[in-house]
């Protein structure tokens, strides 16, 4: 079992290690020189040396490149050209609106998505199936945006019931309260995902269902709810996990397009804007802990299903 | 050739939801083709006077806040969307599926390609179109390189997956043993048997692209904003949300309707397909 | 113990259908061992679903018939509600072990569910007798296996887990639908031993489909011929190979190559099997039977009782029946 986790992990650091070249490189793939990438078109001549030095963009490549790792692994992302101040902290500060944002639409779409799934598959064929499964199909084809916009309106704009931009933290004043702000936005986030794995956990029932076992489980007797729990969910939601990985993915991109909707102090608005301020550092350090990120999500999702799944082993 | 088109018509006949998706997508490539003679009005046509008209019998979807017919510039929109679409698909196509095949076909070569596809796969999916755009720069065939680079990764993905099944098959070890070169096999038995999933990947595609280049459009990284595309213009209606709904409504409707009835071509294809390679059609990202 | 009386499948609406199993009828007595033989596609799979009330939702369905255990009729209700009204005395085991075991539970969970059902044991008294059944199908290390997972353990001892989960239901009756059939063939011989020593310590009735007559001479006290969808002929195992009574069962058994006369060519019986409901008047083995006659194609055939405990479903059966 342990020689699976060190191998999986290996893998994941690997590709880790293959995505931060790319990283460190794309700085030297904007146009213009990597300096003033870096620090703006306003760098005092003192900036520019100090950096020089401190990147030692004389010395070949590689050793640039083991040179920025080892900030990187120091903390050290560079400074914001915008805010003067170190991406790291840039970041941090976005951090919590997007992990809160993020936590609370999983919840939606593990909530909404899997048990609805279940119910069309238990009436697969029937009027309810049909319209669930076009249902979800629609709102996967969605825009997340213009569902969102549409949510404004009639949320916040026709009935005034909840806010429509913005996010005052849950650490400031209004405390657990504030989280309305992160309602209609967790929502919008939530619908596209929610119909995937509703559609994936239907699909996946179905074809547990055809099963011989299942068969096996009926000729024992047993009440048709505990076959539906025991030996069809269980063995169908070996396949919506492994859909979690792709569904964070999903979720970030999206989250970027979402938090610029309702105006959110986020990770994904931040990117948007420093791409439009022309904030390289600030891009190069999202793209990496994203990265990162994403990377440990699999792994974890990976891992875990040698705890789901018996049948799996290293091969 | 009319064979071929009763064939691939034959699934959609029992199913009137589906059949109506694909009116819809030849609307949608009609509508592109002849913009200029169905569009009303010109789509960049200042009326200051109708500013922000709700829909009425002079502008069936309403205006603008400069007084642009909604109407026209949704219908030109679909050219945008029909050059998208096709756009990401070719660059994918093309670049993804030889990808695949001669990774699976060639499996030292294959290894190092599969790795480079993981590292572009561990970035998500719009982040890597976005730091494309910030390296080449925005505009409309930029944001097609970008939005193609991340179809690429999925579509040669499938193809390793789905050559790799197809070579184990009798047959082309058969021919192989007859002494069958490699060009031989490629061309005979592995992309005939490609052209169904492929088919079946280009319509998925082709709706992402769609959601992707919208929601480029709508951050302001996408087509310039002279450019009537439903996604820009949903950008613009931003501001004007409560007091012109409409300028929200209908180019959102449109892409909606559009990657709808793509999804929905896309289900139906795939569910003809041989049980095996429909499993692989399903890792696509948003 | 089991009565099954005029039992017919059918396909497609109430209004149109076809009959996949047309009145099929038999008995089996208490510790006693029947064998359904036929070819693949004749129905006798069919049947012990039926039989067991697993007719899925949306395929076929029982159309009539009686399935009287123990004096109850038990027809068309699914296992569970047998067991809550306490007829549920008849378990089964399958073809494939390899898939009628749920991957991701352990081989104990799973018998213990059985036991949950049928006999209300709690804690440490069911894996107990968990464990006593994994012994009574001499399954060796049986604690130890209690703890294994189906993908673990070899098709032979799968199948003895199967046998394990049936005991489990406390069956007075087990169909077992071809289990040894995906097994080797030492294998096999083992399985069948088991089930022969089940049934006259246990005193429990089998059902034993197959398409083996090897296996029906070794195993079973009757034999029941299924062909297209009807039983063909009845008789204990014995009079059955050595007076058979209906033309498909001679043909099947002149099928079977006799080590002490060599031939060079296997021989094969004409035709194609016909799918049930395919032949809608007369005799359904008309077309491939080699003592033909008009009547046969045209009316009904009756049943010939050839001997007290033996017919068969012919209008000209081979052994004359003692005058």
């Amino acid at each position: 079992m342990w020689s699976y986790a060190l191998h999986r992990t290996a893998a994941a650091a690997a590709t880790l290690a293959a995505a931060s070249v790319i990283i460190f490189f794309f700085i030297h793939f904007i146009p213009g020189d990597p300096l003033y990438v870096l620090l703006g078109d306003s760098a005092t001549p003192d900036q520019v040396d100090a950096l020089r030095s401190k990147f030692g963009l004389d010395q070949p490549i590689v050793v640039q490149y083991l040179r920025w790792l080892a900030n990187v692994a120091r903390g050290d992302f560079g400074t914001s050209i915008f805010f003067q101040v170190p991406v790291l902290r840039v970041i941090r500060d976005g951090a919590e609106t997007s992990i809160l944002l993020a936590s609370i639409t999983m919840i939606w779409i593990t909530l909404i998505g899997v048990p609805i799934g279940v119910i069309a598959a238990m009436r697969h064929g029937s009027w309810l199936d049909q319209g669930l499964s076009g249902v979800a199909m629609l709102l996967a084809s969605v825009p997340t945006f213009w569902v969102g916009l549409y949510l404004i309106l009639v949320f916040a704009a026709w009935l005034g019931w909840l806010p429509s931009s913005g996010y005052p933290s849950i650490f400031e004043q209004g405390g657990l309260a504030n989280l309305r702000y992160l309602l209609l936005p967790s929502l919008t986030l939530a619908a596209p995902n929610a119909a995937l794995i509703l559609r994936l956990t239907r699909a996946s029932m179905l074809d547990v269902a055809r099963e011989d076992y299942v068969r096996t489980a009926r000729a024992k007797g047993i009440r048709p709810a505990r076959v539906v729990f025991r030996h069809i969910l269980r063995n169908a939601l070996l396949a919506v996990v492994s859909a979690f990985g792709f569904t964070f993915a999903a979720l970030i991109s999206e989250a970027v397009v979402t938090e610029t909707v309702f105006a959110l102090p986020g990770i994904g608005q931040l990117v948007v804007q420093s791409i439009l301020r022309r904030d390289y550092p600030v891009i190069q350090g999202i793209i990496l802990v994203t990265v990162v990120l994403y990377l440990s999500v699999n792994l974890l999702v990976d891992l875990s299903y040698r705890f789901l799944d018996p049948r799996v082993e290293l091969r | 050739m009319s064979g071929a088109l009763r064939s691939f018509l034959a699934p959609f006949l029992g199913r009137p939801i589906a059949f109506l998706g694909l009116i819809v997508l030849v609307g949608l490539a009609t509508a592109a083709i002849f913009a200029p003679m169905l569009a009303p009005y010109d789509p960049s046509r200042l009326e200051p006077v109708a500013r922000l008209i709700p829909p009425s019998a002079a502008h069936w979807f309403g205006t603008d806040q400069f007084g642009r017919d909604t109407f026209s510039r949704v219908i030109y929109g679909s050219r945008l969307a029909l050059l998208i679409g096709v756009g990401v698909v070719s660059f994918a196509l093309v670049t993804g599926v030889p990808a695949g095949v001669l990774s699976a076909l060639f499996p030292r070569f294959g290894r190092v390609v599969m790795r480079m596809i993981d590292v572009l796969m561990s970035f998500p999916a719009l982040l890597l179109a976005l730091g494309l755009i910030v390296i080449i720069g925005q505009g409309v065939t930029n944001a097609i390189l970008a939005i193609g680079v991340v179809y690429l990764t999925t579509t040669s993905r499938i193809t390793y997956g789905l050559t790799l099944r197809l070579r184990t098959e009798t047959y082309v070890e058969a021919a192989n043993s007859m002494g069958a070169g490699a060009v031989w096999t490629i061309r005979k038995h592995i992309l005939p048997n490609l052209i169904s999933p492929l088919l079946v990947q280009a319509s998925f595609v082709f709706a992402f692209a769609q959601l992707s280049a919208a929601s480029l459009d709508f951050l302001g990284l996408g087509a310039p904003p002279e450019i009537p595309s439903w996604g820009n213009m949903l950008a613009e209606s931003r501001i004007f949300i409560t007091r012109a709904p409409w300028l929200l409504f209908f180019p959102g409707l449109s892409i909606a309707i559009t990657a709808f009835s793509l999804n929905l071509v896309g289900d139906v294809l795939r569910d003809r397909l041989d049980p095996r390679f429909r499993e692989m059609l399903n890792g696509n990202r948003r | 113990m089991l009565h099954v009386s005029d039992l017919s499948v059918a396909i497609g609406t109430r209004s149109d259908f076809t009959d996949i199993v047309s009145s099929v009828s038999f008995e089996i007595g208490r510790g006693e061992i029947l064998g359904l033989v036929g070819e693949s596609g004749c129905g006798k799979s069919m049947t012990s679903l039926a039989l067991m009330g697993l007719m899925a939702e949306g395929g076929p369905w029982i159309r009539s018939g009686r399935v009287v255990l123990d004096g109850f009729n038990v027809i068309d209700m699914p296992p569970y509600r047998r067991v809550e009204s306490g007829h549920g005395g008849i378990a089964m085991i399958f073809q494939e072990p390899m898939s009628s075991l749920n991957p991701v539970l352990k081989i104990g969970e799973q018998i213990e569910e059985a036991l949950a059902v049928h006999e209300g044991l709690a804690g440490a008294g069911r894996t107990r007798k968990a464990r006593e059944l994994l012994e009574m199908v001499r399954i060796p290390d049986a604690a130890l296996q209690l703890g294994a997972y189906p993908h673990q353990l070899s098709g032979g001892m799968r199948q003895r887990v199967m046998i394990a989960i049936a005991l489990a239901c406390r069956p007075k009756v087990l169909i077992a639908d071809e289990p040894t059939t995906a097994l080797d063939v030492t294998v096999q011989a083992q399985i069948l031993s088991l089930l022969r020593e089940l049934c006259d310590t246990l005193g429990l009735s089998i059902l034993f489909i197959t398409h083996d007559l090897g296996v029906v001479a070794q195993l079973v006290d009757r034999v029941a011929v299924m062909y297209a969808g009807r039983i063909v002929e009845t008789a204990p195992v014995l009079q059955l190979f050595e007076h058979r009574g209906h033309p498909y069962t001679e043909a099947l058994l002149s099928c079977l190559p006799d080590p002490a006369r060599p031939l060079r060519r296997l021989t094969t019986i004409a035709g194609q099997a016909a799918r049930p409901g395919a032949i809608l008047r007369g005799c359904a083995f008309a077309p491939r039977c080699p003592k033909i006659a008009e009547i046969c194609t045209i009316e009904a055939v009756p049943y010939a009782q050839l001997s007290s405990d033996h017919h068969a479903l012919c209008r000209f059966p081979l052994a004359r029946p003692p005058s």
